[in-house]
């Protein structure tokens, strides 16, 4: 994945994901870093009881399992979601603690109502915004989504959506759309006001209404540690600003200045009409002038 | 996957299991867990569910809160319920008969676009 690309541009998620993009999760130690420190982030603002009684929590698009891992690390039972095949075979090679269930965010979760101690995903629920098939209405999707989170939820348990929205509008149409169906919390992020660290999380609290935790970073420090920073790096942050510009430089140079011999002879055309001294036409006329050294 | 086919419920519940194959793995045993876990699980469903695994000797009929502190009957809970895995078959719905298939532990409850 390039700088500036974002996977939701480039297919499904259920194919973008295939065996390739998968093993990346498995060898890439930065990849790792980046979802293991995301994880433990979510769990800090889970805010489960420290009894260490070991709860059973919900991993959206748990993928290769490494959030799992986290989990099982904390102690924690966990259920995983995931729409790809090939990530959730990668999980089952790395015999992760989890049970894994292949399913469709969009489409509901197929769970018994009050049965999860909280959940958490990771990177994930961004995809909900994206209408890849005909028929999918991402307004729908999230509805469809939260409603069926909100129902396995007990209550006074907690969610917690690591997200990287693609612009502000995604990021209040998904706590929107949770709010609507009766999750109360918002939206937490991370040293805000750092680019490349910054990141979103998702509060969800079903049924009690505290206080929403604070962001880490909000007087402007960066993070500390080298491991954090660059796990804070990912190039899964977007500069859409940096890839508009791109963009137009590509296509500006592609075809020149776009305008022939035909609109030149038009315009002198238009000019001598209106009464102007023109340059009688000639083979030399609309040629591009002699470069001179 | 025993755990797991308990919590998922779509239009009817609990789903029957058709098995191909089962497997054991160990897992650890902790008692805490499955005191915080039992409140939350349909006995009448869960029984079911073991006995298509065959996984039910032992487990009796109907189960208490009380039952929690007899440790024999703790640790075969335990066992059906964390270390029986259903590796290949599928889950079906009891209401409409949709089968989901389950490939190498993992059930598919993927949908068509016109079922949701």
């Amino acid at each position: 994945m390039g700088k500036g690309e974002r996977p939701e541009h480039m297919a499904p998620p259920d194919i973008f994901y295939n065996e390739d993009e998968a093993r990346k999760y498995t060898t890439n130690s930065r990849m790792i870093a980046i979802q293991s420190t995301l994880t433990e982030r979510a769990l800090e603002l889970l805010a489960l009881p420290q009894d260490g009684q070991p709860r059973l929590l919900l991993d959206l698009g748990c993928g290769s399992g490494l959030s799992g891992e986290a989990l099982s690390e904390a102690g924690q039972m966990w259920v995983g979601l995931d729409i790809s095949a090939a990530m959730l075979d990668v999980a089952n090679e790395r015999e992760v603690e989890g049970d894994l269930v292949l399913g469709d965010l969009g489409h509901g979760l197929p769970l018994r109502p009050g049965s999860f101690d909280g959940a958490i995903s990771i990177s994930a629920v961004q995809w909900l915004c994206n209408a890849d098939r005909t028929g999918h209405d991402p307004r729908k999707r999230m509805k469809r989504f939260f409603e069926t989170l909100y129902m396995s939820l007990r209550r006074g348990a907690r969610a917690v959506l690591q997200i990287y929205p693609e612009n502000p509008k995604q990021a209040e149409m998904l706590v929107a759309a949770a709010m609507k169906v009766g999750f109360s919390g918002g939206l937490v992020v991370d040293y805000p006001h750092s680019t490349r660290a910054k990141k979103y999380f998702l509060v969800l609290m079903v049924g009690t209404s505290i206080a929403v935790p604070t962001a880490k970073g909000l007087d402007g420090s960066e993070p500390e540690d080298e491991e954090e920073a660059a796990a804070a790096g990912g190039a899964e942050h977007v500069q859409v600003a940096g890839r508009d510009r791109n963009k137009r430089r590509r296509t500006g140079s592609g075809k020149g200045d776009g305008k022939g011999r035909d609109w030149v002879l038009r315009k002198k055309e238009q000019m001598r009409k209106k009464g102007y001294e023109i340059a009688p036409d000639s083979k030399y006329t609309a040629r591009k002038r002699k470069r001179i050294v | 996957m025993l755990s797991c086919h308990i919590k998922n419920v779509r239009n009817g519940y609990p789903f029957l299991i058709e098995v191909v194959k089962v497997s054991e793995h160990e897992a650890d045993f902790d008692p805490d867990f499955l005191k915080h876990i039992f409140p939350r699980i349909n006995w009448p469903a869960f029984l079911q569910g073991a006995q298509s695994l065959g996984c039910r000797e032992g487990l009796p009929e109907e189960a208490s809160e009380s039952m929690l502190e007899d440790e024999g009957f703790l640790k075969r809970f335990h066992h059906a319920l964390l270390e029986v895995f259903l590796e290949e078959g599928s889950l079906v719905c009891p209401e409409t008969g949709r089968k989901f298939p389950v490939t190498k532990g993992i059930p598919n409850m993927l949908l068509n676009e016109d079922e949701c």
